[in-house]
């Protein structure tokens, strides 16, 4: 299992801020996870039409090539504002 | 190198945390800080107030990371931010980015760097409550460029 995280607009746009995942032998890296999340249909397409999505695998923001094995932690969000 | 990172909701201080900075540092010639606030206009709209989000662990980690480059980069005595998450409203303090080094150049520009790199990759977002409603505060591109500056330019 994997632990799935999503923040600010595209939390409320999903309607919920957490989920647990099982990671099958499909998705290898974190395009296809996005993709298998967007499959869902409905506002989960959210994911790959939203301009500029971010990610974080295990807190550091990395690039969609990213690898994933199971137990990691994988963050969805839009551009950070804070400051 | 001293390195302190506060997320906290709570309201801070700036002079007392610039006197914990240096107190007893016999060592610090300079201090550069820099004080974000709520303002109560952003592209065209009255704000009203807003809120802040994060994301707990990754905040503080990002954080810790961008004042670690900042050491490794400048000659660096002190360095605290404190960031507030949570509702805020116009003239509050949003963070506070505190840099002590021997001399100003060293703190100058660390401060700005570390304020830089926090607005593009610290993992807070901001949404606004105006008078027609809320809204999430969309990233600036002129942000991007303000952090990408520090890649190209030679070291200060």
């Amino acid at each position: 299992m994997i632990k799935l995280l999503y923040f600010a607009s595209l939390r409320e746009r999903l309607g919920t801020g957490t989920e647990s995942f099982e990671l099958s032998a499909g998705i290898a890296t974190v395009a296809m996870l996005r993709d298998a999340l967007a499959q869902r249909g409905d506002v989960w397409e959210a994911l790959t039409t939203m301009r500029n999505l971010r990610v974080a695998v295990n807190q550091t923001m990395v690039g969609f090539d990213t690898r994933l094995k199971d137990g990691d932690e994988v963050a969805f969000f839009p551009p950070v504002t804070g400051g | 190198m001293r390195i302190s990172i506060s997320v906290q909701e709570q309201p801070f201080d700036t002079g007392a945390e610039i006197a914990a900075l240096t107190s007893g540092d016999r060592g610090v010639g300079a201090v550069a800080s820099f004080v974000g606030l709520v303002r109560d206009a952003n592209d065209g709209s009255n704000i009203a107030a807003m809120t802040l989000e994060h994301y707990p662990g990754m905040t503080e980690k990002a954080l810790q990371d961008i004042c670690a480059t900042a050491c490794q980069r400048w000659k660096l005595l002190a360095v605290r931010v404190i960031h507030r998450v949570g509702r805020l409203v116009p003239t509050d303090a949003i963070v506070l980015v505190a840099v002590a080094s021997a001399h100003r150049g060293d703190a100058f520009a660390a401060c700005e760097f570390i304020m830089d790199y926090l607005k593009t990759s610290a993992p807070f977002w901001k949404k606004e409550e105006t008078t027609s409603g809320s809204r999430w505060v969309d990233a600036r591109e002129s942000d991007d460029q303000a952090a990408e500056r520090w890649k190209i330019s030679d070291k200060r």
